[in-house]
C-alpha cells in the first residue's frame, strides 16, 4: 500500500499529476466513501427502475382506464423532461413542499433530526422513476412480441391475468428485451451523477470537491473517466452473463 | 350420487356440454348464426367444413376464450354465456389443444405440463410430478422430460400439449385443427393419442380435417358452413347418403 503511495507521490514530484486520492489519507478517505455512496445509489436505482417497470407494464394492461391513463402520464412526465429538471424538482419542490407541511417524517439522527428523505433518498426516488418509465416502455415492447396464441393457452389452462403474467408472458418478454433494458441501465447508470446537484456526495460530486481543494481537475476527470468506465464494463457484463443465462434452446 | 353432480344440478345423464342458438360475431360479421348441439358425456364429436366456417371460434367459444353474442353454452350446467362466470371454474373442466401447440417455450415438456396444476391448482409439486412423469409417457415422450420445446418436433410438441392439457384432469377435451400444422408421417402419432383418449372415455370435441380419422373416431359428424350446422349424423351415414349439396360438394373435393 505504501508502495502504491509512495508511487504517486513521487509522480506529482516528478510530473506535478496530482493523484491526491491515492497517496493523502485525507482525500482517499473521502474517495472511497463517495465509491461506496455512488455504488449504493446506482445498486438501489437499477433495482428500483426494474421494480418500477415490471410493475408499470402490468399496470399498463389493467382493465382500469383510470389506472392506464395514470401510466401514460406518468410515462409522458419522465420522459419528456430532462432528468437533471427532474431531480431538482424532488428535491426543492417536492421535498421542501412535504417538509413545509410537515407530512415528511422526521428521523432522529442522535441530537438532530433529518428528514426520512433527504437528498440521497430524492435523488434514489427521482432517477429510479426516470429510468424505470422507460423500462415501463420497454418491457411492453417485449410483452406485446408475446403471441397472443401463447397467452390464449395459459388462460385455457385457467391462468388469472396476473399468475399468466408472472409465469408466462413476463419472462418470455424479459428475454426479448433484454438488449433494449442494457442500454437503458447503462444510461441509468451514468445519469446517477446528476445527484451532484443537490449535493449527494456521490463520485462527481466528490471529485468536484476534491479538485476544487487540490485544484487537479485533469487528473480527476481522469479518474472520472475511468471509474464511470469500469463501471459501465462491469454492469455490461453482468447484463451479457444474464443474457446468455437466459437464452431457451431451440427459441429465438 | 356421484361426485360430478354439482351445484349447478347437473347430473351426468344430461349433455355434458349443451349449445343452443349460438350467435358469434366479429364486430359486423356474424361468424356463427345460431349453432345448437348436444355432447354427451363420453362421446367423441368432429366438427367438420370449408376454412372460415366458423368451426374454430364455435369450439373456443366452449371454453370462453372468444365471447358470445346470443344463445348459451353450457358445460356441466355451468352458463358460459354469463358475466359472472367463474372462468377458472369452467376451465378446471375443459382442456384445450391448438393447430399452433402454444407451448410455453421457456420451460421442458414436463415443466410445461407441470405448470397450469401447480400454479392454478395448487397441487403439491411432487404429486404434480409423478402425475406428468405419467402424462408424458402417455404420449409416448419417455425420454423427452427435459427437452425444451424448441427442440421437439411438431407431433412432439402437440402431444405434450395434449399431456398438459390432461394434467388438469379436464372432463372434456376440445381439439383445434390441431394437425393441421404437422408434417403428415407425425399426424399419426398425435392422432393415435387423441384415439386412445377417446377409447378410454373422454369426452372429446375436433375441429378436424382429418376425414378418415372423423370417419373412424367420431360418434357424431357436424358439418358446419358459413355460420350454420348444414348436416349432421353418424359417420356411418353421414360420409355415405349426405342430403345437402354443400355437404356432397364439400366430400367430393375433400375425399
Amino acid at each position: 500500500m505504501e508502495v502504491f503511495a509512495d508511487f504517486f507521490r513521487d509522480l506529482y514530484d516528478t510530473t506535478g499529476l496530482n493523484f491526491v486520492i491515492f497517496y493523502e489519507e485525507y482525500e482517499s478517505e473521502r474517495f472511497i466513501a463517495a465509491v461506496w455512496t455512488s455504488l449504493k445509489l446506482i445498486v438501489i436505482c437499477l433495482i428500483l427502475s426494474l421494480v418500477v417497470g415490471i410493475v408499470g407494464a402490468w399496470a399498463q394492461g389493467a382493465k382500469s382506464r383510470i389506472v392506464r391513463l395514470v401510466m401514460a402520464g406518468y410515462i409522458q412526465f419522465f420522459r419528456n423532461t430532462p432528468p437533471f429538471v427532474q431531480i431538482l424538482f424532488f428535491y426543492f419542490v417536492v421535498g421542501t413542499t412535504l417538509e413545509r407541511a410537515g407530512l415528511m417524517p422526521l428521523v432522529d439522527m442522535g441530537g438532530w433530526n433529518e428528514p426520512l428523505i433527504g437528498n440521497f433518498g430524492w435523488a434514489v426516488v427521482s432517477l429510479s422513476f426516470f429510468a424505470g418509465a422507460f423500462n415501463v416502455e420497454i418491457f411492453r415492447s417485449g410483452i406485446e412480441a408475446v403471441p397472443t396464441a401463447t397467452r390464449e393457452a395459459a388462460e385455457a389452462l385457467g391462468y388469472t391475468r396476473l399468475k399468466s403474467f408472472i409465469y408466462v408472458i413476463f419472462p418470455l418478454a424479459f428475454r426479448v428485451c433484454l438488449p433494449a433494458l442494457n442500454n437503458n441501465l447503462v444510461n441509468l447508470l451514468k445519469t446517477t451523477t446528476l445527484a451532484y446537484a443537490i449535493a449527494v456526495p456521490e463520485m462527481m460530486y466528490t471529485a468536484n470537491q476534491i479538485w476544487s481543494d487540490n485544484v487537479n481537475v485533469t487528473e480527476m476527470m481522469f479518474v472520472l473517466f475511468i471509474y464511470y468506465i469500469v463501471l459501465v464494463g462491469i454492469l455490461v457484463w453482468l447484463m451479457h452473463k444474464w443474457e446468455r443465462k437466459m437464452i431457451i434452446l431451440g427459441y429465438n | 350420487m356421484s361426485e360430478t353432480v354439482t351445484n349447478t344440478g347437473w347430473t351426468p345423464d344430461q349433455p355434458m356440454v349443451s349449445i343452443k342458438n349460438l350467435h358469434k360475431s366479429f364486430g359486423d360479421l356474424e361468424v356463427l348464426k345460431g349453432v345448437s348441439f348436444d355432447v354427451m358425456k363420453g362421446e367423441v364429436i368432429c366438427i367438420i367444413g370449408p376454412s372460415g366456417s366458423g368451426k374454430s371460434t364455435l369450439i373456443r367459444c366452449v371454453n370462453a376464450l372468444n365471447d358470445i353474442q346470443k344463445g348459451s353454452i353450457k358445460v356441466e350446467g355451468i352458463e358460459v354465456n354469463d358475466p359472472k362466470l367463474d372462468k377458472l371454474e369452467l376451465r378446471k373442466k375443459v382442456g384445450m389443444v391448438f393447430q399452433q401447440y402454444n407451448l410455453f417455450p421457456h420451460k421442458t415438456a414436463i415443466e410445461n405440463v407441470m405448470m397450469a396444476p401447480i400454479h392454478v391448482l395448487k397441487q403439491p409439486k411432487a404429486e404434480v410430478e409423478e402425475r406428468a412423469a405419467r402424462l408424458i409417457k402417455k404420449v409416448r415422450l419417455e425420454g423427452k422430460e427435459q427437452s425444451y420445446p424448441g427442440e421437439l418436433s411438431g407431433g412432439q410438441q402437440q402431444r405434450v400439449a395434449i399431456a398438459r392439457s390432461l394434467a388438469m384432469n379436464p372432463e372434456i377435451m376440445l381439439f383445434d385443427e390441431i394437425t393441421a400444422a404437422l408434417d403428415p408421417e407425425t399426424v399419426k402419432e398425435v392422432l393415435f393419442t387423441i384415439q386412445e383418449l377417446a377409447e378410454e372415455g373422454m369426452t372429446c370435441i375436433l375441429v378436424t380435417h382429418e376425414m378418415g380419422f372423423a370417419r373412424e373416431i367420431a360418434n357424431h359428424i357436424y358439418f358446419t358452413d358459413r355460420g350454420v350446422i348444414v348436416e349432421h349424423g353418424p359417420p356411418a351415414s353421414f360420409f355415405t347418403d349426405a342430403k345437402d349439396p354443400r355437404t356432397k360438394e364439400f366430400l367430393s373435393q375433400i375425399l
